[in-house]
C-alpha cells in the first residue's frame, strides 16, 4: 500500500512574523523556514504505517519554491521512500495544490494521503478536503487515531464537543490533528541516507493545472494592538477591578 | 446575491453560532436561506426560522445527517448550491470539514474564518495564527464559498418567523459511515459561546488540579478552557484546547492561569473583551495581552479568589 504525504514549507512556528510596510504581504527575508508541524504529524504517521508493515512506499510532495527540496529531504530523513518537488514561485492556493495533488494521486494510485490539518502561514483547513473531493474519496479530518483494518480506515477526530469515529473507504484522506502522534527526529546516519533518495522536480504544468492565485489580496495589515493593563496586587484587588472598574462578573 | 447559510446544531438545538453567521450572510447579500441538514431536526429549523431578516429554511430530515458527516453534507449542499451566489457557514470543526468539499466540487476557492464583510466580494481574514489580517477580493462572477468565525460578528435577532420548507436527502455518497461520538458532557456553558472563559496551562501541573479552576467557573458561570500543553499533557480533553488549532473564543471575560502566553495560545483568545492572566513568572508573554496582570503563584491565588468571589456572594 503506497502513502502520499503532501508537506508545506512555512515560516518555523516560533518566528514572530513581520507585516511589510507597503501591505503586500509578509516580510520573509531572513526567516527560518520549517516543515508545516502537522505535515511533520503526517510523515510520522505515514512512517509508523510503514514500521507496522501496513504501508509498502511513501511519496512526500512539496509544492513551492525550489528550497521545499530541504522538506522534502527532511521527510526523507524521518523515512520517506522518495520525493516530488512541485516548483512554482508564487504562494499556491489550496485549490491549486489540491488539483495537484489529485493528478499525482492518479498517477501513483496511493490508498491513503495522509496531510495537516492546517497550514500554519494561511491558516485554510481546506486541502485536504478538496482532495477528497476532487478524487471523490472519503475523508477522516482532524485525526486523533487512524486505525487500518479490513480495507478500511477507522479515524478518529477531534471534533468541538469532543471525539468522532468515523469509518472510511480506502482509498481515503487523512488529515492530522496535534494528538495522533510526536513526530522523530531524524538520526544523522538517516539525514545521510536521505541525501541518496530520489526527488522528482515538475511543475504545475504538468500536471495540467494552472496554479495562478484566483484570490486577490488587496492588502495585509497588522492587526490591533491592545492596550497594555495594569498589574494588580492582590486577588481581592483583582476582583474590585472586573466588578467595579470593567464590570464584567 | 442570494445566501445559502448551513446551520450548526446537535439535532436538538441551533448554536449561537448560526445566529452569529446570519449577520456575516446577511452583509453579504439577500435573501439569506437557511439550511438545517439533520436527523430529527424539526426544533432547530423552528429556531432557525426565527432568525430575523432570512427567507426561509429548507431542512433536509434524514438519518444520514446525523452527525453531520462531510460527503453526504456536502452533496446536499451541492445540490443546492446552483440557486445560491454564495454558500456560509460557521467555521466550527464540522463547517470546516464539509465545506471545502463543496468549494472544490464548484471548482472556487474557500475564504476561511472571515472576521468582516468589507464588501459584497471583498472580506477580511486573519493569517498566521492572527499575527496578520489579510483582505481578499473574490473572484468575479464565481460562486463566493465562505466559513465564519463567528467570534467577529453579533447574533443576529431572534425575531424573524420565516417559513420552513422541507426538503428531500440527496444521494448519499456511501464511502464513508458513522461510527461513534464521545462528547464530554457538562452542565457549563459552551467554550465558544461563553460570556466568561477560565483556563488553565501547563502550570496547573495535573487534572486534578483543573478542580480548582471548575470551582471559579461554577461560581462566575464560566465555560473552561486549556492551553495545548494542557490536553496534550492528558489534564483535560482536547476540546478544552483554545488556540490557532483549538478554538477560538472572545467572551467578555478571559482568565489565563497557568499559561505562558505563546502566540498559537494568544491566537485563539486575544480578541476577548477583558483579559486576567495569573502566572508566577512576571515576564510571561500572556501579560503583554492581559488587561489585569497577577504575578503569583496560582496554587495560592485560586483558593483566593474562590475564598473572594463566595466572599461577594457569587455562586
Ligand atoms: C502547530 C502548533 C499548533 C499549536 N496550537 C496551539 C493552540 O491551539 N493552543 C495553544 O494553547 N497552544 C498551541 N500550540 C502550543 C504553543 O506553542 C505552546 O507550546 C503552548 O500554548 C504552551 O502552553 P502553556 O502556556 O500551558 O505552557 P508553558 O508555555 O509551559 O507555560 C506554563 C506557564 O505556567 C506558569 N506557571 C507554572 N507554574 C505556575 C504556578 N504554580 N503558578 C502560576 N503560574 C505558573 C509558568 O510561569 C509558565 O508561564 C501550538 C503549537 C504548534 C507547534
Ligand atoms: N504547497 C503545498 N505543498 C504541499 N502540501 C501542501 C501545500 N499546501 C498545503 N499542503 C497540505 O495541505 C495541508 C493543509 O493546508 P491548508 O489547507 O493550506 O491549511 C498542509 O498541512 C499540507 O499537508
Amino acid at each position: 500500500m503506497k502513502v502520499l504525504v503532501p508537506i508545506k514549507r512555512v515560516v518555523d512556528y516560533n518566528v514572530k512574523i513581520r507585516v511589510k510596510a507597503d501591505q503586500t504581504g509578509i516580510d520573509l527575508a531572513n526567516v527560518k523556514m520549517s516543515m508545516n508541524p502537522f505535515d511533520e504529524i503526517a510523515v510520522e504517521e505515514a512512517v509508523r504505517l510503514k514500521e507496522k508493515g501496513a504501508a509498502t512506499e511513501i511519496v512526500a510532495i512539496s509544492i513551492g519554491p525550489q528550497e521545499c527540496q530541504e522538506t522534502i529531504r527532511t521527510a526523507l530523513a524521518m523515512g520517506a521512500d522518495r520525493g516530488i518537488l512541485v516548483k512554482a514561485a508564487h504562494d499556491v492556493e489550496p485549490l491549486a495544490v489540491a488539483k495537484i495533488l489529485a493528478a499525482i494521486a492518479k498517477a501513483e494510485s496511493p490508498q491513503l494521503v495522509i496531510l495537516g490539518k492546517q497550514a500554519i502561514d494561511d491558516d485554510s483547513n481546506q486541502t485536504g478536503q478538496m482532495l477528497a473531493a476532487l478524487l471523490g474519496w472519503p475523508q477522516g479530518t482532524f485525526a486523533s487515531k487512524v486505525v487500518l483494518e479490513g480495507g478500511k480506515a477507522e479515524v478518529t477526530r477531534e471534533v468541538d464537543g469532543g471525539l468522532q469515529t468515523v469509518k472510511l473507504n480506502l482509498p481515503a484522506i487523512v488529515t492530522t490533528d496535534l494528538r495522533l502522534n510526536e513526530p522523530r527526529y531524524a538520526s544523522l546516519p538517516n539525514i545521510m541516507k536521505a541525501k541518496k533518495k530520489p526527488i522528482d522536480q515538475k511543475e504545475p504544468g504538468d500536471y495540467g493545472v494552472d496554479a495562478a492565485p484566483r484570490l486577490k489580496v488587496l492588502k495585509v495589515t497588522e492587526p490591533p494592538k491592545r492596550k497594555a493593563g495594569v498589574k494588580v496586587k492582590t486577588v481581592q484587588e483583582l476582583v474590585d477591578k472586573l466588578k467595579n472598574e470593567a464590570g464584567v462578573i | 446575491m442570494s445566501v445559502l447559510l448551513v446551520a450548526e446544531h446537535d439535532n436538538k438545538t441551533l448554536k449561537e453560532a448560526t445566529a452569529k453567521a446570519a449577520t456575516a450572510a446577511l452583509k453579504i447579500g439577500s435573501p439569506v436561506d437557511i439550511l438545517v441538514a439533520g436527523s430529527g431536526a424539526k426544533a432547530v429549523a423552528d429556531a432557525a426560522a426565527k432568525i430575523a431578516g432570512i427567507g426561509k429554511v429548507l431542512l433536509a430530515d434524514d438519518a444520514q445527517y446525523a452527525n453531520q458527516l462531510a460527503e453526504p453534507m456536502a452533496a446536499l449542499i451541492l445540490e443546492l448550491a446552483g440557486k445560491y451566489d454564495a454558500i456560509v457557514t460557521s467555521a466550527s470543526a464540522s463547517g470546516k470539514n464539509y465545506m471545502p468539499r463543496v468549494a472544490a466540487t464548484l471548482d472556487v476557492p474557500q475564504i476561511s474564518e472571515i472576521v468582516s464583510v468589507d464588501g459584497p466580494d471583498t472580506f477580511t481574514r486573519p493569517i498566521y495564527a492572527g499575527n496578520a489580517m489579510m483582505q481578499v477580493q473574490a473572484p468575479g462572477g464565481a460562486k463566493k464559498v465562505i466559513t465564519v468565525r463567528t467570534t467577529a460578528f453579533k447574533a443576529a435577532e431572534m425575531t424573524g418567523s420565516a417559513s420552513v420548507e422541507t426538503i428531500g436527502a440527496a444521494k448519499n455518497p456511501g464511502i464513508s459511515e458513522f461510527v461513534k461520538e464521545e462528547l464530554s458532557k457538562s452542565e457549563r456553558p459552551e467554550l465558544a459561546s461563553a460570556k466568561i472563559v477560565i483556563s488553565g496551562g501547563r502550570g496547573m501541573q495535573s487534572g486534578e488540579n483543573f478542580h480548582l479552576l471548575d470551582k471559579i467557573a461554577d461560581r462566575l458561570k464560566a465555560a473552561v478552557g486549556a492551553s495545548r500543553a494542557a490536553v496534550d499533557a492528558g489534564f483535560v480533553p482536547n476540546e478544552y484546547q483554545v488556540g490557532q488549532t483549538g478554538k477560538v473564543v472572545a467572551p467578555e471575560l478571559y482568565i489565563a492561569v497557568g499559561i505562558s502566553g505563546a502566540i498559537q495560545h494568544l491566537a485563539g483568545m486575544k480578541d476577548s473583551k477583558v483579559i486576567v492572566a495569573i502566572n508566577k513568572d512576571e515576564e510571561a508573554p500572556i501579560f503583554q495581552v492581559a488587561d489585569y496582570g497577577l504575578v503569583a503563584d496560582l496554587f495560592k491565588a485560586i483558593p483566593e479568589l474562590d475564598e473572594e468571589l463566595k466572599k461577594q456572594g457569587y455562586g
